[in-house]
Order: C-alpha cells, then sequence, then structure tokens
C-alpha cells in the first residue's frame, strides 16, 4: 500500500473557485504594492543605493545602543545599526567607504576607544552608487527579460496565451515577495534578486507541468469543454505540484533554519515565494488561461 | 536512447567515475604519496565569502590619462613651436583633453598646420576662431586615437596593478578587466585589506623636480606664484613632539626624470638610525639623465615627489653618476617594501578609483562554510527521508541518483574551475529539491500507470517516457531563469546561478537517465510483480 498525501480520483473544483482566487491574489497585490508606495519606494541595500556595511562581532554582550553611542559624533552616526546573530551587529550607512582612512577614523577608532580591542570587523561591503545605478539598471531589465524568455519558451511549446497565464502568475509571484520585504522592512538586494529568479524559474515549472497535462487531456477528449479541462488536469497533477513544493519547502526550510544569518533574507524570500508560487501556478496561470479562452477560443488540438 | 542496459550502466559507471577523480582532492586533502601523482591537484574553489578575502573592483580614470597625455602635448607643442619660430600668445592645457593655443600672427597658422601633420599625428585641430592680430585653435586627441589610448591606459594599468599584487605575494589572486574602464580583483585570504587597498590603488608616479630656491616661498604661498613654478607639500613630523605636519615647498614644475627610468628599487637600512628608506636604481638612459640633472644642479635641492607629495629634497652636493639614489621619509618597514613594490611594478598610468570593496573576514568565511554544510545536510536528509517514506524502493533510488547528482555538480566545479560561493551551496541545496522533482513527475505518473492495470515494465515505460518531455520543460525553464543571473557578475550570486546551472543539467541525466537504468536492471533480471512505489 503505498503513501499517498493527495487521494486518487480527487476532484476539487479549482476553476470554480478562480474567482475568489483572483479576488484574493488582487488584494495581496495591492497591500504589496501599497506597502512599496507607504515605504516611499523599497528600502535599497548597498548593491543599489551604494553605501557601506560593516559586520561586527563583539567579544561580550553588547547592545545596539552602546554602538550608537560609540559612533557618535563620526560618519557613522546616522547608521542603521542591526542585530545580526549572537554579539553580532550590522552597521549600515550611505556613506561610500572608498578610502580607507574613513574607515580607520569612523569605525575602527571609535570601536576601539568604546570596546577596547574586543571586536572583530568580519565583513566590510563598499559600493559605490555609480556601481549601484549600473546594478539598479540591469537588475530591472534582467527581471523584464526573464518574463519575456519565458513568455517566449511558453509560447513556442504551447501557445501564446498559455505564455500569458504563466507570466501573469510570474509577476504576480515577483510582486509578492517585494510587497513581503517591504512589510517586513527589509533590504532589497543582489541575493534576494537570486531568490526572485530561483522563484521565476520554480513557479514557472508548476505552470508548465499542469499545461502538458491539459494539452494531453485536450487530445484525449476534444470535446470537452476547456475549463472541465482544465480543472481535470490541476486536479491529475495535484499531488506531484505539491510533493515537489513540499521538497523545495523542505530545503529552503534547512537554509532558512541553518544557513545562518547572511542568507537568512535570502531564504526568508524564498519560503514566501515557493508557497505563492505554487498557489500562483495552479490559481492564477490556468484561470488566465480560461479567461483569454472565453474571449477568444483557441484550437490547442493542432499543436504537439 | 540507448537500448542496451549495458551500454547505459557504463556510462553511468564512467561518469560517476570521472567526477569522483575529480573530487578526490577536495574530499581526500592528503593523499598518500604513490596516489597524488594520479589525481588532479585543484581542489573546488571556494568563493571569497567562504574563504575570506577581498572583492575590488577599480575604474581607471581615463579621462585623467587623456589630460595628462594633453599636458604634455601643450608643454611639447610650445617648444615646438618656438623651434619652428611661430609667435603665439599661450599654449596650454584647456578643460577636459584639450589644447588652447593662441597665435597672435595669422601666418603662423600655415606652419602650426605642418608642424601638427609632421610630429603631432595624434592631434586634431576642434576649432579655430580668429580674433584681433591672430587666432585662437582649440586642438584635440582624434577620436579613434583616444579610443586606442584609453584601451592602452586601461590595459597598462591591469598590467602595472598585476606586478604589484605578484610581488606583494598573493596565492591565486585574479585580476580582469571588466566592461569598458573596470578592473576585477581578487585576493583571497587577505589579512591586512588597508594595506593591500593602498598597494593597489597608489597611482606612484615619481618624479624628480628641482627646488627654486632664488624666488621666494612666502610670497608665493601669498599668491605671487613664478611663472613655471608650482607650490607642492611633504610630510613632516616633529621629532621633538612626534607631531605631523605639512610643509610646503615651492619647485619647477618641470620633470626632469620620472620613475619611467628606473631598473629596480628595493629597501635598504640606513646605518645611523635603522630607518628604512628605499633604494632606487636607474637604467642606462635614466642614468645619463640623472648625472646631467646633478651636474647641472650642484647646490641646488632635488625634491623627489611621489603622486603630488614630496618626500625629500635633498642638497645636491656633487655630480651623481652610476644611477643611485635613496628615498628617505620616517617609512616604516611596511611602507617603504611596499613603495619598493610600487616602484619596481611602475606607476599606473592613470588614476584609479574604488568602486566596490567587498571584504570577508577569514572567520565568518568558515562560519558561512559551516553553515552551509550544515543546511544542505539537513535538507538533503530531509528530502531523502521524504523520498524513501512515500515512494519506498523507488524513493531510495531517487535518493541515490540525488546523491550522484550532488557528486557530479562538485565535480563539473572543479573540472570547470568554477567558484562555490554561499549563495552558490544554498543553490546545490535548492536544486535538490527541484532535481527530485523530475522523479516526482515520473513516479506519480507510473503510480497512475500501474492504477489503470498496466504491468511493471509497461508502467515504466509510459511513466518516463510520458513525463519526459515536461521534465525538459521544467529544467530549460530553471536554466534559463538561472543565465539571467550571470550577467550581474559579482562573485556570490555567480556562484548561486553556476551551480543551479550545472545542477539541473546533472539532474536531467540522473534523474531521468541513472533511475531509469537501475529500474530496468531490475525488472529485466527479477521478475518483478510489484512494484515498491
Amino acid at each position: 500500500m503505498s503513501m499517498e498525501l493527495i487521494k486518487q480520483g480527487i476532484h476539487l473544483d479549482f476553476v470554480g473557485k478562480m474567482k475568489y482566487a483572483i479576488i484574493f491574489s488582487t488584494i495581496v497585490a495591492i497591500i504589496s504594492i501599497g506597502s512599496v508606495i507607504l515605504h516611499r519606494g523599497l528600502n535599497l541595500g548597498i548593491d543599489f543605493a551604494g553605501g557601506s556595511i560593516i559586520q561586527v562581532k563583539f567579544q561580550n554582550d553588547v547592545s545596539a545602543d552602546q554602538i550608537r553611542v560609540a559612533l557618535k559624533s563620526t560618519k557613522l552616526e546616522s547608521s542603521t545599526i542591526q542585530q545580526f546573530g549572537e554579539k553580532e551587529f550590522l552597521i549600515h550607512t550611505h556613506e561610500s567607504f572608498s578610502d580607507q582612512k574613513m574607515l580607520a577614523a569612523n569605525v575602527v577608532q571609535p570601536l576601539s576607544a568604546a570596546f577596547n580591542k574586543d571586536y572583530e570587523i568580519r565583513r566590510v561591503e563598499v559600493v559605490g552608487s555609480k556601481v549601484g545605478a549600473d546594478f539598479t539598471r540591469k537588475a530591472v531589465i534582467a527581471v523584464i527579460l526573464s518574463w519575456l524568455a519565458m513568455l517566449i519558451y511558453v509560447g513556442w511549446r504551447f501557445e501564446f496565451r498559455y505564455g500569458l497565464g504563466g507570466i501573469i502568475a510570474l509577476i504576480h509571484d515577483v510582486i509578492i515577495i517585494i510587497g513581503t520585504i517591504s512589510i517586513l522592512n527589509m533590504e532589497f538586494t543582489l541575493t534576494i534578486l537570486a531568490a526572485i529568479f530561483f522563484i521565476i524559474g520554480f513557479s514557472i515549472n508548476d505552470t508548465i507541468v499542469v499545461l502538458d497535462r491539459v494539452r494531453e487531456n485536450v487530445k484525449l477528449n476534444p470535446k470537452q469543454k476547456l475549463g472541465d479541462v482544465i480543472n481535470k488536469s490541476v486536479n491529475q497533477t495535484l499531488s506531484r505540484t505539491i510533493l515537489t513544493s513540499l521538497t523545495v519547502f523542505l530545503t529552503v526550510l534547512a537554509l532558512f533554519f541553518f544557513g545562518g544569518a547572511v542568507i537568512h533574507d535570502f531564504s526568508l524570500a524564498l519560503l514566501v515565494g515557493v508557497v505563492f508560487g505554487t498557489y500562483s501556478s495552479v490559481f492564477i496561470s490556468c484561470p488566465i488561461v480560461l479567461l483569454f479562452e472565453k474571449q477568444q477560443p483557441s484550437n490547442m488540438k493542432g499543436k504537439k | 536512447m540507448f537500448k542496451s542496459i549495458k551500454i547505459r550502466m557504463a556510462i553511468t559507471a564512467i561518469v560517476c567515475l570521472v567526477a569522483l577523480y575529480f573530487l578526490i582532492p577536495t574530499l581526500i586533502p592528503q593523499l598518500p604519496s604513490p596516489w597524488n601523482e594520479y589525481f588532479p591537484k585543484d581542489k573546488i574553489h571556494l568563493g571569497l565569502d567562504l574563504q575570506g578575502g577581498m572583492h575590488l573592483v577599480l575604474e581607471v580614470d581615463t579621462e585623467k590619462a587623456m589630460e595628462s597625455m594633453m599636458e604634455r602635448s601643450a608643454n611639447d607643442l610650445k617648444e615646438s613651436l618656438m623651434e619652428n619660430k611661430v609667435r603665439f600668445r599661450k599654449v596650454e592645457r584647456a578643460t577636459g583633453a584639450t589644447i588652447s593655443l593662441e597665435l597672435t600672427d595669422s601666418a603662423g597658422r600655415a606652419t602650426l598646420d605642418k608642424i601638427l601633420r609632421d610630429h603631432y599625428l595624434d592631434l586634431e585641430v576642434a576649432s579655430s576662431a580668429p580674433h584681433e592680430g591672430g587666432q585662437t585653435v582649440i586642438l584635440k586627441i582624434n577620436d579613434k586615437r583616444a579610443i586606442d589610448l584609453k584601451k592602452l591606459t586601461v590595459e597598462h594599468s591591469l598590467e602595472t596593478i598585476r606586478n604589484r599584487v605578484d610581488q606583494f605575494g598573493i596565492a591565486e589572486p585574479e585580476i580582469v578587466p571588466e566592461g569598458d574602464n573596470r578592473i576585477m580583483i581578487q585576493l583571497p585570504g587577505i589579512q591586512d585589506p588597508e594595506r593591500a587597498k593602498n598597494l593597489i590603488g597608489k597611482t606612484a608616479l615619481l618624479e624628480f623636480k628641482i627646488v627654486d630656491d632664488e624666488s621666494s616661498l612666502d610670497e608665493a604661498l601669498r599668491g605671487n606664484i613664478p611663472e613655471g613654478d608650482i607650490i607642492a607639500y611633504g610630510l613632516r613630523t616633529d621629532k621633538a613632539t612626534g607631531q605631523k605636519g605639512s610643509m610646503p615647498y615651492l619647485i619647477k614644475n618641470k620633470t626632469l626624470l620620472t620613475g619611467a627610468s628606473l631598473e629596480t628599487a628595493k629597501v635598504q637600512i640606513s646605518d645611523r638610525f635603522g630607518e628604512p628608506n628605499v633604494s632606487i636604481k636607474f637604467n642606462s638612459q635614466g642614468s645619463t639623465d640623472f648625472d646631467r640633472i646633478t651636474n647641472d644642479n650642484v647646490r641646488r635641492r632635488l625634491a623627489i615627489v611621489l603622486d603630488g607629495v614630496v618626500h625629500s629634497a635633498p642638497v645636491i652636493q656633487e655630480r651623481i653618476s652610476g644611477g643611485q639614489a635613496q628615498i628617505t621619509g620616517n617609512f616604516t618597514m611596511d611602507e617603504a617594501r611596499d613603495l619598493a613594490i610600487v616602484l619596481r611594478a611602475g606607476a599606473l598610468p592613470a588614476p584609479v578609483n574604488i568602486l566596490e570593496e567587498r571584504t570577508v573576514g577569514p572567520s565568518l568565511g568558515s562560519d558561512s562554510i559551516r553553515h552551509g554544510i550544515l543546511a544542505t545536510l539537513i535538507g538533503s536528509l530531509l528530502v531523502i527521508l521524504f523520498m524513501i517514506v512515500y515512494y519506498r524502493l523507488s524513493g531510495a533510488i531517487a535518493d541515490l541518483a540525488l546523491i550522484i547528482n550532488i557528486v557530479l555538480v562538485l565535480g563539473v566545479l572543479v573540472l570547470f574551475k568554477a567558484t562555490l560561493t554561499l549563495p552558490g551551496i544554498a543553490g546545490l541545496l535548492l536544486t535538490i529539491g527541484v532535481a527530485v522533482d523530475a522523479n516526482i513527475l515520473i513516479f506519480e505518473r507510473i503510480r497512475e500507470e500501474l492504477r489503470t492495470g498496466k504491468t511493471v515494465r509497461l508502467a515504466l515505460e509510459t511513466g518516463y517516457n510520458r513525463a519526459f518531455l515536461t521534465i525538459i520543460d521544467t529544467h530549460i525553464t530553471g536554466i534559463v531563469s538561472a543565465i539571467f543571473l550571470i550577467i550581474f557578475g559579482t562573485g556570490p550570486i555567480k556562484g548561486f546561478a553556476v551551480t543551479t546551472i550545472i545542477g539541473l543539467s546533472a539532474s536531467l541525466f540522473t534523474a531521468v537517465f541513472v533511475t531509469r537504468v537501475i529500474f530496468d536492471y531490475f525488472t529485466r533480471n527479477f521478475n518483478i510483480k510489484k512494484l515498491s512505489i
């Protein structure tokens, strides 16, 4: 007797629920975009905005306030200080310390004065505003190009409207990840961008699996209504969709809990992305294909 | 594809063995003596975020190089005009990389054009405007030559930095051009990032100039600088108080000799105070020039200027033949050593600006390795357990494929000398999560086929065939989305993209090809009535 998470012969009415799904997604997307607007844009990390981060580990228990006091009347006075693991802090400033003397005068000397030598500077990252602007431009171009690439690929393998369904689901996923980052006031960094790209690849996968099944079922039952075919296909692939999401979720969970502070935000973005990526491929991309179908019926049968 | 199960098993075995072959040096760091001959030397190359080190992106200020080239051309041109008896009011570098030239006699224009044609092929007339009793001519570098010069400047800077880093003694540095005028530098395991930055970023333009003792320094400081002179500052440490201050010098702007004429430079300890100084030796042309310069300027002071700062200005006691000199100036041992390195490696043709710097200390790196390995172990164990619980023996076969997948990814990383970063480890772990997707797709399909009453062999056949195209699609889209990340080019993120791409490609082989071989082997050799799936 094999183990089954999803009972065979299951028949949930996904297509019937699509109205609610679209309402739900619209609300979540509005909240996401609203949060970004309320925060006056994303909290861009130094990769995009330029600036410096300095990671310091102390030997004794130290509070962020103590560090703030130590850095008073230096150029780091208005920097953000954030706890980052045990006895470890991130000092973040919009200054680009390209000059080493600045770093010595504004970090090393005041910290040494306040905490003796009981600390270690473990990481220094400085990104000039020019590089930051470059990365921002590249990021926007890359995300849009990747959407286009997916649209073209799915359009080529299936049909253009199927590609459109997939892309809208992808845009939906990216908006929600960005919204989560904004709501939690996390920094938008290059690693977050990497997470977004992973989710783009992951989410389109689910969509393709369902669409593959739709195509197969259309061939088997050419007379059936597309809505029924889609519903049947989603149900048939449901156990696979959930199992795969589960295995990816397990690995992301391991990253989240054991991967360390450096990739903590990355893992969090992935967790959100995996959940919504799975949801969107079932509840968003398929209904949209159906919506397009109602506007303009197509013929899936001719395609191989 | 390949019908023969033996051939397919052989392919699987060979691929695994090749991957293992490349992985052995990483897995067993100290191979016993007769064995280490047979295996490659390369281990998995760890990114700077894992092993600690410094990542720098520099921008070569090519505009500055153009400007100083025009500065020199303006001086040369002035002399050429005088030789050819062309009358002019002034010749000087104007804004940016242009030369502004005021002829007092319109007849001089023809001669100017001839001089430019014969001796200054790089220059061309940008504009000219006649005015009362002459005309103003603006010269610029011709566009094609400007592009070449900028390219040369970047290449020369790259070469100089490479020399400096080599002489500094850093294992496995990576110094590569990036874009038009950027240089990316990776220095693994660097202990003193400040010192390294100083060494790399220093222009190190060494110039010898004569101190103008005939004019008044005080007068010059008040703003009346004599024609052809400049004020430069030197560092001075008060011996009594130890306080550091700066000291002005009035020097003649004309550079008599530069660091380009050096043959070598080395650290010496002076006899009297045990202080280090840098001893320099000129090449043969430099020696001749130095001989002449010292001969012409006995009793005057010779300023040794490095990057615009006067290091010392000793009085020339007598003509110096033999081409030897010392640069003194309160150096620490490290400073003297670094100065000798930059003088030997030569000056940068243009100033460089640090655009991006990422330094990771060794302790954070090893923490990250520990976290990365822990997360990967726990994550893969969870997936492996899940597959066995859910799919029993079939799950175990998929797990075997997973393990082969990990070995392949690491082996390919070594083979292509790719870099493993912390996000790269995350990518590897995520690939594990995604790679089983192929098996889940296949197994779910097989279960469906079995439910319709098909035999084990037929269900396997249909399951694999039906799922195959879907698997190709999902892998290709995954790879395509990862490729977009490579354009960002920075270490850690690129590492993520690379492991994801290799992992997905490997999973096509392991999850589809390898598991199929194992299933086929069992179903053909044993009479299996019921599949453990």
